[in-house]
């Protein structure tokens, strides 16, 4: 481990510290480890009645079905979002001062306010009986404002001499965001913007707030209902339901930093940004927006 | 307008809510954030390894699923009966982390590397390295995902509203509860949060600002 500046390779003294210092911090992750397993299983969460819940068909079906609708709102939101995202995006680089004003105001009040009170407001106010349009709405709106501005710092990190030589050539407004503009942003920002819909794809699970059938809910539902010698299945419904989760968003996860390896291997010129420097509240990608 | 009115310490309780929830939480995620970026660089392999495990487990769950662990699971193993801010913070706090751990991990790798060399030709430890030579320098590139990382916190303190928190969105809650209408409360809600968002981006500007040096 030479390749690391922070410190020296290390002597036959820092190996002896190293090494107990490891075997120090393993011994006590291994000790926290033992604790809780060994209080689980006081309380019967690890007895094999408690996992063997899972061998029936109607809760696997349940699990089924709660992926199904999870990945059903995931699919609308995302298309919608990307969507939204292009409009919006557009309309607040838009030389009609109205135009853009409105658009920045759409933007900025949705990725102020949380997803979670728009879904809820959107569910009393219009959708009581269809939750699934209003977590699919509500997700829409609040990641297709967050996209658009993953999107417009994508044209504007786009080099002017495009847009002027697309201008010279006789291209219209229209014609030079949707041909050569557009394309060039989406190509730069794609681990970005797989990031944001990894997002997407976890803010689905606060459907359950709103009683939308999803694979949270399933899971809730599950360990509320089901009793085995008179305890809830807590334990196991959270763990299997987890590991479906971060499965399914690893491998989300995976496709941002295969399209950005492979995008930095392509020779088109454009620079793809770090799936990785996408935070929760993304935005300020390179190239950052216009004062 | 006579719904804020009316209701005005609701709404005043609910706003105290949401800053200190997301003010101890912050604290928390700061503090765990930095200790397990330190663990991802140090030269112990496995503190590095629990880092990573940490992170790419954290992110990749959502925040509801936290706060079922936190609130079903967490008090079967120890403590019963904790208060429901508790969990809510330590929820928010541990998601959180893996954000701030990201964020000043790449901070990190943005210092000179001369800075890091310079330090360990000086006979400085690790520990002396990155808390005197590259942690302070690595803050003025970290301060910008920061700030974005604190409003999402802000907006995700909403969530501990749904577990019997009181802040913002359970004012919201109660209130379309008791039938008023959605959308005027909703409006009052919204802006509460826009004006916490621009707090924190106004200070973390402040912050920057004062960090700034000419290069």
């Amino acid at each position: 481990m030479s390749s690391s500046v922070l410190f020296d390779a290390p002597g036959p003294k820092a190996r002896v510290r190293n090494r107990t210092y490891a075997v120090l911090g393993s011994a006590g992750l291994l000790a926290l480890l033992g604790f809780v397993i060994y209080r689980l299983a006081i309380k019967g969460q690890l007895d094999g009645a408690m996992w063997d819940i899972f061998n029936y068909s109607g809760v696997r079906n349940s699990i089924a079905n709660g992926i199904v609708s999870t990945l059903q709102a995931f699919a609308m939101a995302g298309v919608l979002s990307l969507l939204l995202a292009v409009l919006l995006a557009v309309a607040r680089l838009s030389d009609h001062r109205a135009v853009s004003w409105v658009a920045t105001s759409v933007i900025e009040l949705f990725r102020a306010v949380p997803l979670l009170i728009t879904i809820y407001v959107l569910w009393v106010g219009f959708f009581t009986s269809e939750p699934l349009w209003a977590v699919v709405i509500g997700l829409t709106l609040y990641n297709g404002a967050v996209q658009a501005e993953v999107l417009r710092a994508g044209i504007l990190a786009v080099p002017r001499g495009q847009s002027e030589a697309a201008y010279a050539l006789g291209m219209s407004k229209t014609q030079v965001m949707t041909t050569v503009l557009i394309p060039q942003a989406v190509r730069s920002m794609l681990p970005t913007i797989v990031s944001q819909l990894v997002v997407t794809l976890k803010d689905t699970s606060l459907g359950f707030v709103i009683t939308y059938e999803e694979l949270l809910y399933a899971g809730r539902q599950m360990a509320n209902t089901i009793l085995v010698d008179g305890e809830n299945p807590y334990v196991p419904v959270v763990l299997v339901f987890g590991a479906i989760y971060v499965a399914m968003c690893l491998a989300l996860s995976a496709l941002a930093n295969w399209i950005e390896k492979r995008g930095s291997r392509a020779k088109t010129g454009i620079k793809v940004v770090e799936a990785e420097t996408a935070t929760p509240e993304m935005g300020k990608a390179p190239g950052g927006p216009a004062a | 307008m006579n719904v804020l009115l009316d209701h005005l310490d609701l709404f005043r309780d609910g706003f105290i809510g949401t800053v200190s929830l997301t003010a101890t939480s912050a604290l928390l995620a700061l503090v765990l954030g930095v200790l397990i970026a330190g663990f991802r660089v140090s030269p112990v392999p496995p503190l590095r390894v629990f880092g990573t495990l940490w992170v790419t487990l954290l992110r990749n769950t959502p925040l509801t699923l936290l706060f079922l662990v936190a609130f079903f699971v967490l008090p079967q193993i120890a403590f019963p009966g904790i208060s429901s801010y508790v969990l809510g913070v330590l929820a928010l706090g541990f998601y959180t982390s893996s954000f701030v751990c990201e964020a000043v991990r790449s901070g990190i790798s943005t210092v000179a590397l001369g800075q890091a060399e310079a330090a360990r030709s000086l006979g400085m430890t690790f520990v002396q390295t990155l808390r005197m030579i590259v942690l302070p320098q690595a803050t003025r590139t970290v301060l910008p995902p920061l700030s974005s990382i604190m409003i999402a916190l802000t907006k995700n303190s909403a969530i501990a509203g749904a577990f019997n928190n009181p802040e913002l969105f359970s004012v919201q809650k109660v209130l379309s509860d008791k039938g008023y209408n959605a959308m005027v409360i909703f409006v009052w809600v919204a802006l509460a949060y826009l004006v916490l968002v621009f707090l924190i981006s106004g200070l973390f500007r402040l912050l920057e600002r004062r960090m700034e040096v000419a290069r």
